[in-house]
């Protein structure tokens, strides 16, 4: 794994602007951000602790804790809104288990997140699981789409 | 006669609703005197996933809503009328739904294989980068520019030519030129289906703006959350690169432009310029004040140029077509045309490109063709969390820079979401505060705090727990962050606010003085419950319930357990025996 983390670092050697495309890279390769990788980075590319952490924590897509083996990203856009998106995450909650605040479930299997929109407006409501999306999604449908993820 | 050729639309729209299955069961089924290609978005995104059918003679049908069953269909030429959706993709004027509209910035989109250049080059592309290389002098190509009255898509309307012009003037060994697809706004999916469509109209669009000011480095922004957009990009660019049409000495003339892709990483405050290039050089996106803008001092602190996706799309066009052929179309301060994100509680939801000055009643009726389920039009949220709600009594409005500006909403990027009366417009206000306050980047305290503290009165106006000073609150709040926030994102942030008290003053009065959501909405001021005599146990209800609070057996009544209720009203807008009472 530490090879792998150097040889990200390698790539962004000498070159400007890095500290956005080289966490981006790690979150790929790690799945997260650990405080302990933040440090290394640091220690390895000099930018200061202070200054990845800025930057993780300024930008939505960095996570900070391990996820899920799938992604949820529910879509809070105004057209999924208006199309009942609260009801969609009531039913994925229900459907997994998970309580308020909590995002990963117990067995690791997902982590459910909020996104401002994916985009999709005409077929709203929309959740994308991974790199899928599906529209016109109904509290019927959801344990369909959900099961097909292990 | 026989089918030729048939294109599947394999846009994100279309890929949400299967189109990739449709394309792979096409692909096993079809002989070979039948040619499959891809293509991406018409902009009828409520009927994917959708196909075009080529015939021998060259004429062109488009069907939607279509399944795996009708693959077999397809092979006979036998797909039903019931789901054409478009009966000749040339002939737009003669079909219902894209009557009306005209499309410059959209023009190849569904049209061609976004993945292969020769398309783009078959439908003139790259000719206007070529014209301008070697004919026209960056003068005349600004001049050309300025001419088309072409003003910023992205919302804020800036002459495009008169930002080229500041760019050109500042001296400098170095330039950037940037394009700005980071399209944040919740409810809007133009730039997302341009640059998935047509991504070669956008990079050409850069490259002729690039030699208008002088670059010879760009950057293409783009949104970490269109994965197919980012694909798209970075095949095009480098087949572009391949070609010639990007790289060194482009047509020999002596210019040179590369571009990058950066990927946002996902904050909205990076569609402002100065926040934007600021998270290009890997910082936090925070703006700064301008002056100096980025014509002077930008990416690095060198001269840059920020435009938007639909903004450089539209420039092959007009260097093709001639300033005035633009001009001819818009009204008298904006020319052209503008693309809309059409979705919400409208029947036909999608991509629309009218010309400047068609009625929002136009788009929304005509082209939209009205609202769903036979309700009213309550509402049009027009530009996003930075726009407003325009009430139905001024559908008439225009949709130009001014005329939208005087309704208190703003053209913005071009979201346009369509409200029925099954809406409450304390809650959309509510909804797009959360938004803007979650992404304020904190640099301004009345944006960090203000709108945090209007968050919460709007929260307890929701819940019953207004006051009528709440309002005179909430009217001062906005004032003082419009009056002392840096970036477009504090100066906006209060128009949902401030447009649904104008319009929508008596919800606000009824969550407040009656304790009543007149839309029931409002969680905390609904209850929920079976009418036993109207209840025929169909199930409906509880298989619509997200949180499993309906239990019954089937054809008994069924009801509601109070305590696991979370009043979201999925089981009222389902049930067709009016057996859900709402109070």
């Amino acid at each position: 794994m530490k090879d792998k983390v150097d040889n990200i670092i390698a790539r962004y050697e000498g070159k400007k602007g890095i500290t956005i495309p080289l966490l981006q890279d790690i979150q790929v390769l790690e799945g997260y951000i650990s405080e302990d990788m933040i440090r290394y980075l640091s220690e390895k590319t000099g930018i200061p602790v202070a200054e990845l952490y800025g930057v993780a924590t300024f930008y939505s897509m960095f996570r900070l804790k391990p996820q899920g083996r799938h992604i949820i990203r529910t879509c809070k856009g105004t057209a999924c809104h208006v199309s009942g998106a609260d009801i969609i995450i009531s039913a994925i909650c229900s459907h997994l288990g998970l309580k308020e605040g909590e995002s990963t479930t117990d067995d690791g299997r997902f982590t459910l997140l909020e996104v401002a929109c994916l985009g999709c407006c005409s077929l709203a409501p929309v959740i994308m699981i991974d790199d899928t999306t599906y529209g016109k999604v109904s509290v019927a449908k959801l344990p369909g789409i959900l099961d097909k993820y292990k | 006669m026989a089918i030729r050729t048939i294109k599947v639309g394999l846009a994100s729209c279309g890929l949400a609703a299967g189109a990739d299955e449709i394309y792979n069961l096409l692909k096993e089924a079809l002989p070979s005197s039948i040619r499959l290609e891809k293509t991406a978005c018409l902009g009828l995104c409520y009927a994917e996933p959708m196909a075009e059918v080529i015939d021998e003679q060259g004429g062109s049908r488009v069907y939607g809503y279509l399944s795996s069953n009708d693959i077999p269909h397809f092979i006979s030429d036998t797909l039903p009328d019931r789901k054409l959706v478009l009966s000749d993709i040339r002939e737009a004027p003669a079909n219902r739904d894209v009557a009306g509209q005209l499309r410059i910035a959209t023009r190849n989109s569904g049209r061609i294989d976004p993945d292969r250049i020769g398309d783009y080059l078959e439908k003139q592309g790259y000719t206007a980068l070529q014209t301008v290389c070697t004919q026209f002098t960056p003068e005349k190509v600004i001049d050309t520019i300025k001419a088309s009255g072409l003003r910023g898509r992205g919302g804020a309307g800036f002459p495009t030519g008169l930002k080229w012009e500041f760019a050109r003037k500042a001296k400098s060994d170095k330039k950037y030129f940037i394009c700005n697809a980071d399209e944040g706004d919740p409810g809007a999916f133009m730039d997302r289906n341009i640059l998935e469509s047509d991504p070669h109209s956008v990079l050409e669009g850069m490259a002729i703006g690039a030699y208008a000011i002088g670059a010879d480095e760009g950057y293409v922004y783009c949104r970490a959350e269109y994965p197919l957009a980012v694909k798209r990009l970075k095949f095009a660019i480098a087949e572009a690169e391949a070609r010639g049409f990007l790289g060194y000495n482009i047509f020999n003339s002596g210019f040179s432009f590369h571009i990058h892709l950066k990927e946002g990483a996902g904050a909205f405050v990076c569609g402002e310029e100065t926040a934007l290039i600021a998270s290009i050089e890997g910082k936090r996106g925070m703006p700064r004040i301008r002056p100096p803008y980025p014509a002077e001092s930008g990416l690095w602190g060198k001269p840059t140029n920020i435009n938007n996706v639909e903004t450089l799309a539209s420039i092959p066009w007009i260097i093709l077509n001639g300033a005035s052929a633009y001009a001819a179309y818009g009204t008298e301060k904006s020319k052209g045309t503008k693309v809309f994100a059409l979705a919400g509680k409208v029947k036909h939801t999608g991509l629309v490109e009218v010309p400047m000055g068609t009625t929002l009643r136009t788009i929304i009726e005509d082209i939209g063709g009205g609202i769903k389920d036979g309700r009213k039009v309550k509402a049009v949220q027009l530009g996003g969390p930075s726009g407003g709600c325009i009430p139905a009594e001024l559908l008439d409005t225009p949709v130009d820079y001014d005329s939208i500006v005087q309704t208190g909403a703003i053209m913005g990027s071009g979201g346009m979401v369509v409200m029925d009366d099954s809406t409450c417009m304390v809650n959309i206000a509510a909804f797009f505060l959360r938004f803007t306050q979650n992404e304020s980047c904190g640099k301004c305290t009345f944006c960090r705090i203000g709108t945090k503290r209007m968050l919460e009165i709007l929260e307890r106006i929701q819940e019953g727990r207004g006051v009528p000073e709440d309002i005179e609150k909430l009217e001062q709040l906005s004032e003082q962050i419009i009056g002392s926030s840096l970036c477009g994102l504090g100066k906006t942030a209060p128009n949902p606010v401030l447009t649904t008290l104008r319009y929508f003053k008596d919800e606000y009065l009824a969550h407040i003085n009656e304790k009543r959501c007149p839309a029931g909405v409002c969680k905390a001021l609904v209850h929920f419950e079976i009418d036993p005599a109207a209840c025929t146990g169909c199930t409906l209800c509880a298989r619509a319930c997200p949180v499993k609070a309906i239990s019954g057996e089937k054809k008994k009544t069924h009801r509601i357990d109070q305590d696991t209720c979370i009043s979201c009203g999925a089981c009222y807008a389902v049930c067709n025996f009016n057996a859900v009472m709402r109070t």
